[in-house]
């Protein structure tokens, strides 16, 4: 019995979870996407067009098919990398997520990355003053981060940064190929605006973390050898608090892959987000499949990352879970 | 300390990356709502592929100018046959599409026929149903025989489902289109604009831009932001709530026009208790038009008082048939049995004109006992519910297409109207080339459908644009749909 057998154990369990949990959302996208109200093709044709013409690109789509025969079409196409043509664009789906993903990632980057760097050091400064007037002025200010929608914050951001002191865009993308300097321009104010309240949450999660951490045994005993306070947390104190914030980050990315619509809507950058949209108002099923499926990847994928991290800085876990 | 530190450095790094963009005098950057499907206009119904090809990237054998008018296009002339059942087009020379390859008749023959041919997807391929033959006399020669006469056969040539496409390169115009026109397609970043350049060996006069691209913008205050920094110099047909932002600013025009959209209050004729004439022109009393445009259109739309469009020739003022009169309506509800009122569904799609009347022709009902109950729709159900199925009561819609009475001869359209009386004169309207008589014809039409308070007939849409101040030559008018980019400039 040793700890090789309970590691293969954990892993297999949660990789079975994985492609138990894909298969299901595949199974559920497509059933209520099935039951949506609206015939992509007469979307596309409009008001004026024949029932001839309107029948002809229902075939030329392939939407004659029984859904049984469609559904396991699209699910024995994906797992060799074919996700299907757009109904509305005819170009493979893959492709136009991919496209997107140019955006969406880097974008959920920047604004991951802005709100480490200003959400963690916030919330270790309050913690280390806790009780003071440092660490109550921080956490309203957190508290006000929260509250605020990021749209509202980027709109702001768009006023002061873009229409008055026209220091950057208002939105727009500009590919990286073609100017990564404009590309990084566009992507500054979207950046901050869905940085804003994930930097508060971090704040706040870091704080109490640390709190908590510092009520300890170890940090008490740490003061006893005669550490200062400060010192203890630094040493101690914030590697053991990080626990709980990896699980808020993990939560956050996958936030930020899917999350981003009303952001990317306020700075009309092409993003995943209003992919989905527009896909779904325009009835372009397959890509609004295909891409939900890449959402769910991300997200599960994601979770299953931080589930495997926890196991490794804590091995206990392991042992419970088997 | 570290994290103040941290905070100053992420500003002045996200500062230095910032630069002002300057605008090139012969380039355009057009914001618009939306993003088209594919950039075909002869496969798709979508107003969003004309507004970036229409006569920029495509061009049919004649165009459709600012006031409406045929101008000669890839035609430089044509002949009509007395009996109108032969038209002969003489082609210009020189004319070359944006890959390389010559435009003949043979471009012509091959465009139409593709958009007659059984599997043909050209989202009008009705309006073409006459043409019965099109023969290739010589290279810059073609004729066309219809099987009967219709007077606005050229009109329809010149609408962006008749342009002219090459049998290289027509598959693949929904993402890469390939024309005749000023401008040539460049690029197509998804989700994000639309790139065009002049297009140097363009066989007509060159156009002043060089370069254009469209943004797609979908939100209002976004677009109102863009426009106020600089990030685009203009829109073609802006929300009305917004223009007062730009009205007094002397570094923007507000351009009003028309366009070809009669709002209508469309009723289902073929259900209780609108089958009754009594009941139709009870609601035709109860609403009042002018509250309507204001609430809806912020004093832009034109009050109707028909289906056609106020700037037309053949127009007539009919808005006086039912004049508001709450007291009418009520009688004649009385009268039709349905002394208190009854209940209807209104389903709205999903446009602010259509949302925005709702509501106020619901509070406007009500003053005469009909209780509506307002369902707001997308255009995909709104599509299959009301048009396809024929499932509504009420609903709210701008029917956009240009001279299209037509529809009110059709007992299987969607609002279900079935007079013999309209449908022969229609039949005639079609048949008949002389003005005079056309003008007759189709004044007899509207005010049949207006004495039978078919719709309710509420306003023409207008269309709004906004634009830099220092650039000329946009459309007014939208007597079709499209942006067209051949005579913007920029003045100095």
């Amino acid at each position: 019995m040793g700890g090789g057998f309970h590691m293969t154990l954990f892993l297999v369990r949660r990789m079975a979870g994985f492609a138990a949990t894909l298969f299901v959302a595949a199974l559920v996208i497509f059933l209520l996407l099935d039951l949506l109200p609206g015939d992509p093709a007469r979307f596309i044709l409009g008001i004026n067009a024949t029932p001839e013409a309107v029948a002809a690109l229902r075939t030329q789509m392939g939407l004659d098919a029984p859904a049984h025969e469609r559904f396991l079409a699209w699910v024995g196409g994906m797992l060799v990398g074919d996700f299907g043509l757009s109904t509305t664009q005819r170009l493979p789906v893959a492709e136009l997520i991919a496209e997107r993903m140019a955006v969406t990632l880097p974008l959920s980057l920047i604004a991951m990355v802005v709100s480490v760097v200003v959400g963690l050091p916030i919330g270790i400064l309050a913690a280390m003053r806790r009780g003071k007037a440092t660490d109550t002025a921080l956490m309203v200010l957190a508290q006000t981060g929260v509250a605020i929608p990021n749209f509202w914050f980027g709109m702001l951001l768009t006023l002061v940064f873009a229409v008055t002191l026209r220091w950057l865009p208002t939105g727009g993308f500009i590919p990286w190929d073609e100017d990564a300097g404009a590309a990084m321009r566009g992507m500054t104010l979207p950046g901050l605006a869905l940085a804003l309240p994930q930097a508060s949450i971090l704040a706040r999660v870091m704080r109490t973390a640390l709190v908590d951490v510092t009520e300890q045994d170890f940090i008490r005993t740490a003061r006893a050898k005669g550490m200062t306070k400060s010192e203890a947390i630094w040493r101690h104190g914030v590697r053991n608090a990080l626990l709980p914030v990896l699980t808020i980050l993990g939560l956050q990315f996958a936030f930020l892959i899917a999350g981003t619509i009303i952001v990317e809507n306020v700075f009309y950058l092409p993003g995943l987000g209003r992919l989905i949209f527009t896909a779904i108002s325009e009835r372009d099923l397959v890509l609004v499949r295909g891409a939900t499926i890449v959402l769910v990847v991300v997200t599960t994928a994601t979770m299953l990352v931080v589930d495997l991290a926890y196991a490794f800085v804590d091995p206990r876990l392991k042992g419970r879970d088997a | 300390m570290t994290a103040r530190n941290t905070l100053a450095l992420t500003v002045a790094g996200l500062l230095l990356m910032a630069g002002p963009a300057l605008a090139q005098p012969t380039e355009i950057r057009i914001g618009v709502a939306l993003e088209p499907p594919t950039l075909d206009p002869t496969a798709g119904a979508a107003e969003a592929i004309d507004v970036v090809v229409y006569q920029n990237v495509f061009e049919g054998l004649v165009r459709i100018d600012q006031t409406g008018a045929v101008q000669p296009g890839l035609a430089k002339s044509w002949t009509i046959s007395e009996d109108g059942l032969t038209y002969r087009f003489a082609l210009n020379e020189g004319v070359t599409f944006h890959d390389g390859t010559a435009f003949d008749a043979e471009d012509v023959k091959f465009s139409f026929d593709r958009l007659l041919a059984e599997d043909s997807v050209n989202a009008q391929k009705a309006l073409y149903a006459p043409i019965s033959a099109v023969t290739v006399i010589d290279p810059m020669t073609v004729e066309f025989t219809l099987s009967r006469p219709d007077g606005l056969f050229l009109f329809n040539l010149g609408r962006g489902d008749a342009v002219i496409v090459a049998p290289e390169s027509a598959a693949n115009n929904g993402a890469e289109p390939i024309g005749t026109g000023p401008f040539a397609f460049i690029q197509w970043d998804r989700g994000s604009r639309v790139v065009l350049e002049q297009y140097g060996p363009y066989w007509g006069e060159a156009p002043a831009l060089t370069r254009a691209s469209f943004v797609f913008i979908s939100d209002t205050a976004t677009l109102t932001n863009a426009l106020l920094a600089g990030d685009v110099d203009g829109t073609n047909n802006f929300a009305a709530e917004a223009l007062a932002v730009f009205e007094n600013n002397p570094q923007f025009k507000v351009l009003v026009g028309s366009t070809e959209g009669e709002t209508i209050l469309s009723t289902n004729n073929r259900k209780e208790p609108f089958t009754d004439l009594k009941v139709r022109q009870a609601m035709a009393h109860a609403l009042d038009r002018q509250e309507i445009i204001e609430g809806a259109t912020y004093g832009y739309g034109v009050p109707i008082g028909t289906h056609f469009a106020p700037h037309h020739p053949y127009y007539l003022d009919l808005t006086d048939t039912y004049p508001h009169d709450v007291e009418a309506a009520k009688t004649l509800l009385a009268e039709a049995g349905y002394t208190d009122g009854f209940s209807a569904t209104l389903k709205l799609p999903p446009v602010a004109y259509a949302r925005l009347s709702g509501q106020i022709i619901a509070s406007q009902f009500a003053e005469v006992g009909i209780e509506l109950e307002l369902i707001n729709m997308e255009w995909a159900q709104w599509l299959e519910d009301v048009f396809a199925n024929k499932d509504f009561d009420l609903t709210i819609i701008s029917h956009v297409e240009p001279f299209d009475i037509g529809i009110y001869a059709n007992p299987d359209y969607y609002f279900g109207y079935d007079n013999a009386q309209v449908q022969a004169l229609n039949e005639t309207l079609n048949a008949t080339t002389d003005e005079a008589d056309r003008l007759a014809l189709a004044q007899e039409i509207q005010t049949i459908i207006a004495r039978d308070a078919v719709n309710g007939y509420l306003f023409e849409l207008a269309q709004t644009g906004v634009w830099n101040a220092k650039l000329d030559g946009m459309w007014q008018n939208a007597p079709v749909e499209g942006v067209v980019l051949r005579d913007i400039y920029w003045v100095e």
